[in-house]
Order: C-alpha cells, then sequence, then structure tokens
C-alpha cells in the first residue's frame, strides 16, 4: 500500500484508541498503537450494561435531543453542551456500526437490536451484549484494527508502557518515549501526532471497580509536562460494588436497569434469611425518596443514600452493605440477560444471586476529569490529542451509566481526523534531528536509573496502599475541606518518602518493579489534582458532594476546573462552560423531569 | 419455570493457621526453573493474586531467604481479559478467579502450587508471551469484512437464537487454557481450538458467512483443523465455556460440504 507519510502514535488500545486507529487507518495513515497489555485485554473489557444511543426501536419518542438533555442534567451542568451534542446525535450511527462488525446485540423477537433501560433516563436506549458489552464492543474494534495490522497500516507495541511525551523547543509535541516491560528498554516513538487513549485513574485509590492497568500514568505525565488537566476532582463512586482483597468487583448498574431492587431490612440486627423477611419489615429506600426513577436514580444520587444508610448503622448487620436484590425475577431471564455479571458475584462470593439477595456496597468506578481537551478533542500541547476516559470533556459532573462507552468511541472518532488534519498541516522542520528525541530519551533513562538505584528503604507498594486509603477516606462520597487539607499533606509526605524507595528486585528483567514506581510518582501528581480541585469547589454538583456547602452554586463553580502543573503544587483555574444548549436547571429525580 | 433448588456453596470450615505458596521460578526465558516456597497469614477471602500481591511486597521464602518479587501479568481482576493465566494445583486456569479457600478444599492440604503455562514462551516466572494466539487470528481473519466504518446504516436482522450462540463464542478471551490442555496442541504444528472457534463465530454472521471461504481456507493447512484428535480436553478447561468441540464439528462439516458441493452451492 502506498503511504501518505502521515504517522499518528496512539497511546492505548482500549475502545477509545482502538476507534481512532481504525479511522486513521482506514484513511490510509499509518499507526504505532502502543499499549501496556495486549490491547484485547485493555480495561474495556470489563464494561458490562451496554451502550447508549436514542435508536429509539420502542415506540418511546426517544431522541438525541432527549440524550442530550438526559446527559447533562445527569453531569449536573458541568460539561460544555456542544460536544455532548454531537455524540449524542452520532450515537445511532455507532451503535449500528458496531452492529455491523457483528457484536452479537441481544436481540428482539423481529431480529432488531434490543434495549434496555439504564440509570438516569425514563427510556430504554442502552443496547447490550449480554452482560459484557464492553468485552464485546472491545474484541469488535480489536478485530478490524487487526485487519489494518494486516494491511500494514497498524504497527502495535504491545507490552510497552508511555513514559513522557517528546516535546520541541517550542513545546510542540512530537512524538513519545516509551519502555519495554520486558526489556526496560527505552526507545522513542517519533509521530506527527499523538493521541492519548489511556482510560481512568482508579489505582489512585488503591482499590476500585477498575483493572491493575488504570493507573493514570501516562495522563499524568502529560501534566507533568504541561497538558492541562480538567475537572479533576469528579470521581464517580459507583453504587453497587462487591468489597474484595484485591479489588471492589463491579455489579453493573444493568442489575438494577433489569428490575434490581436495593432495600435493607428495618431492622438492621434481623437475624432471618434475607429471602424470609417480609416485605413490610424491609426497608426499600430508594424507591420510596424517589418515587419516578427508584432504583434507576443517577449514580451519585444512589451512592450517597446507599452511604448515607450504611453510615447511620442502617446497613446489613450494621456493617458497610446492602442488599441488591433480583430473586423476585425469574432465573432463566437473569440467566440470559445478566449471566456474566451474576457469574462474578457467584464466583467470587460464592452465593447464588439468582436466589440469595447480593450484598453490596459504593466502590470508585469513574473518572469523569481528565486531560483538557477542546471540542476537536485537542490538548492545550500543540500535536498531543486525547479521546475516552482519560479526557474530560463530556460527563460533567456525574457520568450516566452506559454512556462512558460511547463516548469513549465518539472521542476516538474526533481525534482521529482532528489529528490527521493536524499533521497533514504540522511543519515538520527538524526536529527529528535537532536532538529532542534524544534528548528526552536520557532524561526518561536517568530517571529509571535512579529509581533503579534508590536504596531508601521505602517499600512502594506499602506507600501505594497508604495513598489509596487516605484517597478512599477523604476524597470520596463525602467531603470536608479540612480532611481535603489533610489528604493533600499526606500525599506530599508520601512524595518524599517515595525519593526514598528501594524497589527489591535484583533481577531487572521484566520487573514489575520499575514500571510500579513510574507509575506511582505520576498517580501522586494525579492524586494532588484531585484532592486540591476537590478542595477549592466550596458547593456540591454531581460526584462532588460537602455536606458544609450542600447546594450546587452556579454563580461560582458552574465552570471547568483547570489544573497545571508546578513543582509547588497544581495551580487551579476556573473555565466557564458553554450552556448555550440546555438551559441549566435544579435536578430533582424525586419525580419525572419536566421541561426547565 | 424456575426452580429454587440450588447449591449452596461448600465453605472451607477449619482453615489451616499458614498457607505456602511452591512457586515456579525463572529468571528469564531459557534459564533453568526452580521452585520457591513463601508462607502467609491465613485470611479468608484471598484470591491468588492477592496473595502474590503480599507475596511481592516483601520476598521472603518460607527458609528466611530475601529473593526477587516473582512476576505475574494481571488486569481485570474478574476474569475477562484472561492476562492471568497460569497452572495452579496443576489445572491451567485465571488466578484472579482461583480463591484460596476453595483451593485448600480441593486439595485438602494448606499448599498452593503455582506454575507457568508451558505451551507459550516463559518470560520470568509466572508470566508467559502469548502472542502467537494472536497471530493465529489473523490467519483465520477473524474479523467481519466491512466497506468502510462510516455510517452505512444498521447490520442485518439477526435472530436472537443466533446472536445468543454467537455471544457464546465471543466471549473467547484469548487466554490459552484450551491450548494448554490440548494434547496435539505445541511447536506450531496446531492452530488449536481457540481459532477455530473464531473463525465460526464469523462463519455464523450473514456478512461473516460471506468470505467463509477465506477464514476456513487458514484452518486448512499442515497446521490445521485435521490435527484435532477429538480428545476433547479443550472444552473442559475453557472458562468462558466455549463450545470448542462444536465449533470443531461444525467446521469440519461446513469443509465437508464445501469438497462436495464448492462453496457457491452451500
Ligand atoms: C467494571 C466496569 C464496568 C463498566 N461498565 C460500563 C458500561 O456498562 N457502560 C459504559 O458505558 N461504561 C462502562 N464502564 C466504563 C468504561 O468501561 C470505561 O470508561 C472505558 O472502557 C474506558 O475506555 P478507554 O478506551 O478510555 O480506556 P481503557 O479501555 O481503559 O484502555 C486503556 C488503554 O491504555 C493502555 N495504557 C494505559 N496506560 C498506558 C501507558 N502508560 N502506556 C501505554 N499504554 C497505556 C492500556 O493498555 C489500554 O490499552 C465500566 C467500567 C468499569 C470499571
Ligand atoms: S478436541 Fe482435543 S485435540 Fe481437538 S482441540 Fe480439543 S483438546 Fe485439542
Ligand atoms: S476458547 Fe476458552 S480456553 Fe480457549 S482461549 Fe478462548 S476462553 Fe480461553
Ligand atoms: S486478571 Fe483478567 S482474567 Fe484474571
Amino acid at each position: 500500500m502506498a503511504s501518505s507519510g502521515l504517522k499518528i502514535a496512539i497511546v492505548g488500545g482500549g475502545l477509545a484508541g482502538l476507534a481512532a486507529a481504525m479511522k486513521i487507518a482506514e484513511a490510509g495513515h499509518e499507526v504505532d498503537l502502543i499499549s501496556v497489555v495486549p490491547v484485547k485485554r485493555s480495561h474495556s473489557v470489563c464494561a458490562q450494561g451496554g451502550i447508549n444511543g436514542a435508536v429509539n426501536t420502542k415506540g418511546e419518542g426517544d431522541s438525541p435531543a432527549k440524550h442530550l438533555d438526559d446527559t447533562v442534567y445527569g453531569g449536573d451542568f458541568l460539561a460544555n453542551q456542544p460536544p455532548v451534542k454531537r455524540m449524542t446525535d452520532m450515537a445511532p450511527e455507532i451503535i449500528y456500526l458496531f452492529d455491523r462488525m457483528g457484536v452479537p446485540f441481544s436481540r428482539t423477537k423481529e431480529g432488531l437490536m434490543d434495549f434496555r433501560r439504564f440509570g438516569g433516563t425514563l427510556h430504554h436506549r442502552t443496547a447490550f451484549a449480554g452482560a459484557s458489552t464492553g468485552q464485546q464492543l472491545l474484541y469488535a474494534l480489536d478485530e478490524q484494527v487487526r485487519k489494518w495490522e494486516v494491511g500494514g497500516k497498524v504497527t502495535k507495541y504491545e507490552g510497552w508502557e508511555m513514559l513522557s511525551l517528546v516535546l520541541d523547543d517550542h513545546q510542540v509535541c512530537r512524538g513519545l518515549v516509551a519502555m519495554n516491560l520486558q526489556t526496560l528498554e527505552l526507545k522513542s516513538f517519533a509521530a506527527d501526532a499523538v493521541i492519548m487513549a489511556t482510560g481512568g485513574p482508579g489505582m489512585v485509590f488503591g482499590k476500585s471497580t477498575n483493572s491493575q492497568t488504570c493507573t493514570g500514568s501516562a495522563v499524568g505525565a502529560c501534566y507533568e509536562q504541561g497538558a492541562k488537566y480538567a475537572n479533576g476532582e469528579f470521581i464517580q463512586v459507583h453504587p453497587t460494588s462487591i468489597p474484595g482483597e484485591d479489588k471492589l468487583r463491579l455489579m453493573s448498574e444493568s442489575a438494577r436497569g433489569e428490575g434490581g431492587r436495593v432495600w435493607v431490612p428495618r431492622d438492621p440486627m434481623d437475624a432471618r434469611k434475607p429471602k424470609e423477611i417480609p416485605d413490610a419489615d424491609r426497608r426499600y429506600f430508594l424507591e420510596e425518596k424517589y418515587p419516578a426513577y427508584g432504583n434507576l436514580v443517577p449514580r451519585d444520587i444512589a451512592t450517597r443514600e446507599i452511604f448515607q444508610v450504611c453510615l447511620d448503622g442502617a446497613g446489613v448487620g450494621g456493617e458497610n452493605q446492602v442488599y441488591l436484590d433480583l430473586t423476585h425475577i425469574p432465573a432463566e431471564v437473569l440467566t440470559e440477560k445478566l449471566g456474566a455479571i451474576l457469574e462474578i458475584y457467584e464466583m467470587f462470593v460464592g452465593d447464588d444471586p439468582r436466589y440469595v439477595p447480593m450484598r453490596i456496597f459504593p466502590g470508585v468506578h469513574y473518572s469523569m476529569g481528565g486531560l483538557w481537551v477542546d471540542f476537536e478533542q485537542r490538548t492545550n500541547i500543540p500535536g498531543l490529542f486525547a479521546a475516552g476516559e482519560c479526557d474530560y470533556s463530556i460527563h460533567g459532573a456525574n457520568r450516566l451509566g452506559a454512556n462512558s462507552l460511547l463516548s469513549c468511541v465518539y472521542g476516538g472518532f474526533v481525534a482521529a481526523p482532528s489529528a490527521m488534519d493536524y499533521a497533514k498541516n504540522v511543519e515538520r522542520g527538524s526536529s527529528e534531528t535537532n536532538g529532542v528525541h534524544a534528548a528526552e530519551l536520557a532524561r526518561q533513562q536517568e530517571i529509571n536509573d535512579s529509581i533503579i538505584n534508590s536504596e531508601g528503604g521505602e517499600n512502594q507498594y506499602k506507600l501505594h496502599e497508604e495513598l489509596g486509603k487516605v484517597m478512599t477516606d477523604n476524597v470520596t462520597v463525602v467531603r470536608y475541606n479540612d480532611r481535603l487539607q489533610a489528604t493533600d499533606d499526606k500525599i506530599r509526605e508520601i512524595q518524599d518518602r517515595f525519593k526514598n524507595i528501594s524497589i527489591n528486585d535484583s533481577n531487572l528483567w521484566a520487573t514489575q518493579a520499575v514500571p510500579h514506581a513510574r507509575q506511582l510518582s505520576n498517580m501522586l501528581n494525579l492524586a494532588r489534582v484531585i484532592t486540591l480541585g476537590a478542595l477549592n469547589r466550596n458547593e456540591s454538583r454531581g460526584a462532588h458532594y460537602k455536606p458544609d456547602f450542600p447546594e450546587r452554586d452556579d454563580e461560582n463553580f458552574m465552570k471547568t476546573t483547570i489544573a497545571e502543573y508546578s513543582a509547588e503544587a497544581p495551580v487551579l483555574s476556573y473555565e466557564p462552560i458553554d450552556v448555550s444548549l440546555v438551559e441549566p436547571r435544579k435536578r430533582d429525580y424525586s419525580s419525572s423531569k419536566k421541561k426547565a | 419455570m424456575t426452580t429454587n433448588a440450588h447449591i449452596e456453596k461448600k465453605r472451607l470450615e477449619t482453615p489451616p493457621a499458614t498457607i505456602k505458596f511452591k512457586i515456579q521460578r525463572r529468571e528469564k526465558e531459557g534459564a533453568p526453573a526452580h521452585w520457591e516456597t513463601f508462607e502467609l497469614q491465613y485470611r479468608r477471602n484471598l484470591n491468588v493474586i492477592s496473595a502474590l500481591m503480599e507475596i511481592r511486597k516483601d520476598p521472603v521464602t518460607i527458609e528466611g531467604k530475601q529473593t526477587t518479587p516473582p512476576v505475574w501479568d494481571m488486569s481485570c481482576l474478574e476474569q475477562v481479559c484472561g492476562i492471568c493465566t497460569m497452572v495452579i494445583d496443576g489445572k491451567v486456569r485465571q488466578s484472579c478467579s482461583a480463591l484460596i479457600d476453595d483451593l485448600l478444599l480441593a486439595s485438602n492440604s494448606d499448599t498452593v502450587t503455582l506454575a507457568p503455562m508451558s505451551k507459550f514462551p516463559n518470560v520470568r516466572d509466572l508470566k508467559v508471551d502469548r502472542s502467537k494466539m494472536f497471530d493465529h487470528l489473523k490467519q483465520v481473519e477473524a474479523w467481519v469484512e466491512l466497506d468502510g466504518s462510516y455510517d452505512l446504516g444498521p447490520g442485518p436482522h439477526i435472530s436472537n437464537e443466533v446472536a445468543q450462540e454467537r455471544y457464546a463464542f465471543s466471549r473467547c478471551m484469548t487466554c490459552g487454557c484450551c491450548l494448554e490442555a490440548c494434547p496435539q496442541y505445541g511447536d506450531d504444528n496446531y492452530i488449536g481450538p481457540q481459532a477455530i472457534a473464531q473463525a465460526r463465530l464469523f462463519n455464523m454472521h450473514p456478512t461473516g458467512k460471506m468470505t467463509a471461504e477465506d477464514r476456513i481456507n487458514g484452518l486448512l493447512g499442515d497446521d490445521g483443523i485435521t490435527n484435532c484428535g477429538n480428545a476433547q480436553n479443550c472444552i473442559q478447561v475453557c472458562p468462558m465455556g466455549i463450545p470448542l468441540t462444536k465449533a470443531i464439528y461444525e467446521t469440519n462439516r461446513d469443509i465437508t460440504v464445501n469438497a462436495l458441493f464448492g462453496w457457491l452451492k452451500k
């Protein structure tokens, strides 16, 4: 195939990265695809519930305009609205494309795609493939990109971890440096444009519903090199996860979408088995408080209610757990619609949720914040683009269920042409020869060497645990300014101690110690962005809740938080948002929402 | 009708005070392997990965010898990415979903043995390189041919029955358990059941069918489907319950039909 001469490097092969790779290859350009894990194993496989699009096959009068309204309303009016509109307009065609790629979506009797309900909407808008939609969508893109790999357009570098950007003297992005995770070899990748698609930062909180690869490290590196990070303080805590030693496993919202009910016994110490407790002795607290949306209120609200119930000592057995109950639904219906996620519960807890109510508690799940991008997915660094969970652009203060897979694909589909346009016009100059790549390589090698040679005795895994704990305790569901300040102090203490780690691995071949140290250092920077963003935002909006400032404050805070790196502390500023399409109004899920 | 009968899970009633982990170590590919044993306090709800995380924090063997941290792969921790596969107490499976209580109950001992998969290059300790499996997907052209990714409306109507059947195949997470267990797989002489099942997945799709011949061609070479000895080991170890032997049977049937009548007449 004739080469166009354009080379675009994509970091990350989840839904966003693969979506962009497919578009660029299809346009005839070349892609270097860099990923920590083989792309088919990216975190996107974890997504269970589905992908939203107002295809309106159920005669409900659904439309992209309603999807837009639900999204910005659910996001508590913090998202710029034009990109959200573009996404909800594009959603039906994205879903159709996946259908053509062969995703085994669940179907209706007529043989059309079936749609289910998800949180924050009254419409059946969520297409799904069993209960492993993310896996199925990721595989479809993986297959298409493999075809382009065979066609010579895409070169994969799997088992490579990006460490930094290569910036020229004018702060223009000319490529990146990555490390081979087997040999620890460093290599610079020259590119006309770079797209970041590295997913979320769940590991900053130690335990979350995210994969172990979701460190946010690559994005932290970009931030340190001058990329703006936006809305970091908006961290979604999912209402229903299964607490575990190594991670919090998600119980998808689709369990409630299919009719799952959340309740606690009126007497927390009720000794009867849950099935033996009659309705009169149960408290369906979400249904009682939010009659219109019931168990399907948006996540931030469900999370806070469950959290509060447990805080009040009303959790099952007085502990941090409530019931999520599916047992009123016939077992074979559950098996067909939710099989995969019910298996997860059974596998890790032992009880069969078709017969025994599940015990769940909220868990850190998703970052609405991320790299700042404009409406064409461009970051503030020329030549650097971002898409997927690692950009901040769509979900405002709270993400609706099944909107993320959509925003990842949308982001990839917009970033790709945007990066190609840029690459066509960029001045090439002599960036290859003026030594910026060599200089960045040397800088990164130095950092690696200093980690390898450091022998201060601090244990990096223990530091990571300390970070996770303090972040989970103070920067999740309920936030107080004094504790946020104390958290920042603690993070800085960990940063100091990090300088004295010993990696404890004398065998550098395929060692995990050096990559983990690199990740931890970046996670600490992001932790400060998240914490100080929260400290500075004196209001409550979406996932960000401060009992001392319980109201939304549009006058002062209907603004994007922007963090820029400085060695001292993140420099915060605020940018007004574009609310030209849907007039901001108060969120109220106790009745079905009417026009503003 | 639904039946309310379900089996209560058997639980470990009298756990040992400590658990031993016997781990196969290898410095790098080609280096000799040796074993090291580590000991942890018993805790409820441990899985193999959380035990490995605990060991990696401070790698000291049961003899008190400071050693290097064991290396293994992990990502999703919910048995859907396939990366953490290893041989646990002699059985190939995912380490994230291997609960210590269940292992001890099954082996009736206080020791868990961990080794890398044997059919793939052993990078270090418990980490292997399975890139060959992705190459096999290229060989069988495991994708639907599209005219383009631009908007062309919805795909073909498909019955829910076919969708569900395809879904069962589409859950394959390329973990390699089936290849580890297959007596015929090894030394590049057989492509193995995973790729055959993926070819089948696309040959069942209305659009995919149109290029079925290309996929089948990828299975007719020396390393092709005829190497299957029908031992059925594969299906017994597949964590996703992929109907592997059905895929092999149906693909063989397609090949026979083709040999007799040619693709166009099918
Ligand atoms: C359990 C769970 C269930 C979910 N369910 C749903 C759902 O039903 N619907 C929905 O819409 N959303 C859901 N989400 C959210 C959604 O899955 C994610 O937001 C989305 O998959 C993120 O995709 P991505 O492409 O941005 O990144 P990811 O899929 O996370 O991929 C990141 C990629 O970047 C690579 N990478 C990371 N760092 C580096 C580095 N330094 N160098 C090189 N490569 C790197 C990784 O290897 C990977 O390939 C769920 C999330 C979780 C945790
Ligand atoms: S049936 Fe036997 S020989 Fe054939 S693929 Fe399965 S394990 Fe291998
Ligand atoms: S068929 Fe089953 S065992 Fe084989 S790779 Fe796929 S999921 Fe693993
Ligand atoms: S870590 Fe993904 S399958 Fe075990």
